[in-house]
């Protein structure tokens, strides 16, 4: 794409990769503004789908005026309301950081989708170690929390950030051990090739190819749940103790950032679970290779961007299955104290995915069985497995003393492969 | 359309970003506000890395320093704090050290990167001829960013962006896959990778959470016996 803006629309080919940065930023521009609006329309849709929910689950109807008759307009007349309000600041807050704090709590959200691939190759910038960068940037939302606390001058909102960060610092161990797991089945950090390893029928996705992979998915959504902050973990904003929390003091449009901020981040994890654990763009039935016969991976032109398409359907439909299950959670389960979150994290998950972590490295190692095994609809392993680069395994192969020496180290099958 | 050198540009742009707010932690004298300033210089230090071509180290960046540092002010905050914000004063003593230890530093690194621009075409274009073959003068690209933080201060050039992440691991498991075709003996030296670090680094870290946890149990039962007694 951005060779084809350089040459078709300023009508030159750039020699050196520096001086085709026009294309470059048009490109990034684009990818900005979808991902942008993803998040903003998201946050449109989920505060609705909030709304009906727990109207649905108290027994009542939830809105239904605004907009015809589901009231579908609901949050656009939310929207409304909070631009007009008046934007409040206390008289004791630290103003650089009171003003600032939202904007750190969603660039961090919106930072982290910059890594999320949608479907094979559309992503905003493809990265070699996306799932690492995504967990990265998404554990620095809660640095807009705490200075949203501190600065204040509220002693609920500290406590409230005080809570959050003793919780998102401890919720981190047990989510990144539970991330590890389809890293360490799919060989790689890429997300697009873990979601493409998991091509085909549903038996190829990790949430079924061992038992200690489905316990580990659960355990990962219990996770990530805490690691938003959203109910029955969200003792930040604890509203029977905390008035609000760390959001007390916030009015207006400052207070919807963090809101924006909480439903881009619920997609997020929410979306990233679907790669790891659920397939990713890949549909329970691989409708596309059944009538194709190629996965989207392999088609090109047109046929690549319609099963693209599906793909990015299916995925987004995964991913706010994932947050409405986060909704119906939240209405159902009453709020936990702070020690029981605490201890849900460090005496439960943690040794819990750590014995996951044991089980599915023997179940790889012994190659125990798996549905995977059946290979429906599979691709070939070589075709998504990152291993060496290219250049490196091509020179490899000559020298004899290397290869002696390649062998006595231990090393993925992949590559002990190449070296043969 | 101007040559504009946009490498350059941004390499610029992130290492003004890193050092302005490095100026702000200094000068500023709240405990909140410098670990903000402190985020986002570090945070440019990670946009630096990701200019190199270095993802993850950039993303290592972020979780490490970035996330060590909100742990760092949260107990900074929890342990000290008196009155609403607080503010520390620098008396005049930690001026004269933090200005010893910091113009130390300084004199060893400016002549460091200094010193990089010759570094950088001295041994590796002979070695290079043999086994790559790139244009005469040309720089080669980097793949391990990790081994050169300085990269980006060598002349611009647009880095091609390679999986970094699987050499980096087969390096801590032992073997340099960057150095197997490696004809100079000179620069063959380090092929075994990083086990042995790797190893004590992991050894160290297991006896500091077995300390951890140690701590953790030893004044909980403490106060057990205490209430016993009571």
């Amino acid at each position: 794409m951005v060779e084809f803006i350089n040459e078709k629309i300023f009508g030159f080919s750039p020699t050196e990769a520096a001086l085709a940065v026009p294309g470059q930023v048009i490109v990034a521009l684009w990818a900005a503004f979808l991902i942008l609006n993803l998040i903003a329309v998201g946050a449109l849709l989920f505060i609705w789908m909030e709304r009906k929910i727990a109207g649905r689950i108290q027994d009542r109807l939830g809105p239904t005026r605004v907009g015809g008759r589901f009231g579908w307009l609901q949050t656009l007349a939310d929207g409304i309301k909070l631009i007009a309000k008046e934007d409040l600041m206390p008289g004791g807050a630290d103003g650089l950081l009171f003003r600032l704090a939202p904007y750190v709590a969603f660039c961090a959200s919106f930072g982290a989708f910059i890594a999320l691939p949608f479907a094979t190759g559309w992503v905003g910038l493809e990265l070699n170690v996306a799932v690492f960068f995504i967990t990265a940037v998404l554990g620095l939302e809660v640095f807009g929390v705490i200075l949203a606390g501190y600065a204040s001058a509220s002693k609920w909102s500290l406590f409230g950030a005080m809570r959050e960060a003793a919780q998102v610092i401890s919720y981190e161990v047990p989510l990144g051990l539970c991330i590890v797991i389809p890293v360490m089945i799919a060989g790689t950090m890429d997300l697009i090739k873990i979601g493409n390893e998991q091509a085909g029928w549903f038996t190829n996705w990790f949430l079924f190819h061992d038992p200690f992979t489905f316990i580990t998915a659960f355990v990962y959504f219990t996770c990530a749940t805490a690691s938003v902050n959203r109910a029955p973990f969200d003792l930040a904003e604890a509203e029977s103790e905390l008035v609000a929390g760390f959001h007390t003091e916030y009015s207006g449009l400052r207070w919807s950032f963090f809101f924006m901020a909480e439903y881009g981040s619920m997609l997020l994890v929410s979306a990233l679970g679907a790669i790891l654990f659920c397939g990713g763009w890949n549909g329970p039935i691989p409708v596309v290779a059944m009538i194709g016969g190629e996965h989207a991976s392999q088609l090109s032109g047109f046929a690549f961007v319609v099963a693209n398409l599906l793909g990015t359907i299916m995925f987004l439909g995964k991913a706010i299955l994932g947050v409405t299950l986060m909704m119906w959670a939240r209405w159902t389960l009453p709020r936990l104290r702070i020690d029981q979150v605490i201890t849900t994290c460090w005496k439960y998950c943690t040794p819990i995915v750590g014995v996951m972590f044991i089980g599915v490295m023997v179940w790889q190692a012994y190659q125990l069985p798996s549905p995977r095994d059946l290979g429906w609809g599979s691709l070939e392993p070589g075709s998504v497995r990152e291993a060496w680069h290219p250049s490196d395994e091509a020179k490899a192969t000559p020298a004899v003393d290397k290869q002696a020496r390649v062998d006595d180290l231990q090393m993925t099958d992949d590559a002990q492969a190449r070296v043969e | 359309m101007d040559p504009i050198n946009w490498h350059t540009l941004f390499f610029l742009l992130f290492a003004g970003i890193a050092c302005a707010f490095a100026l702000g932690v200094v000068f500023s004298s709240n405990v909140v506000r410098m670990a903000f300033f402190l985020i986002i210089s570090l945070a440019a230090t990670a946009g630096l890395f990701f200019l190199a071509g270095a993802d993850f180290v950039g993303a290592m960046q972020l979780v490490l320093y970035v996330g060590g540092t909100l742990v760092l002010l949260v107990f900074g905050v929890m342990l000290t704090a008196q009155s609403p914000f607080i503010s520390i004063r620098t008396s005049g003593g930690d001026w004269i050290l933090a200005a010893l230890v910091g113009g130390s530093m300084l004199a060893i690194l400016v002549p460091t990167a200094l010193m990089i621009g010759e570094r950088a075409n001295m041994p590796s274009a002979e070695a290079d001829a043999t086994t790559r073959a790139e244009p005469p003068g040309a720089i080669q690209p980097v793949v391990m960013a990790k081994e050169e933080p300085t990269v980006a201060m060598l002349p611009p050039v647009p880095v091609e962006s390679r999986p970094t992440a699987t050499n980096i691991g087969q390096a801590l498991i032992g073997v340099r896959v960057d150095k197997l075709e490696e004809t100079n003996e000179r620069k063959r030296a380090g092929l075994a990778g990083y086990v042995m670090p790797f190893e004590v680094i992991s050894i160290h870290l297991l006896v500091v959470l077995v300390g951890a946890a140690f701590l953790a149990r030893a004044r909980r039962r403490a106060k057990s016996r205490f209430a016993d007694a009571a």
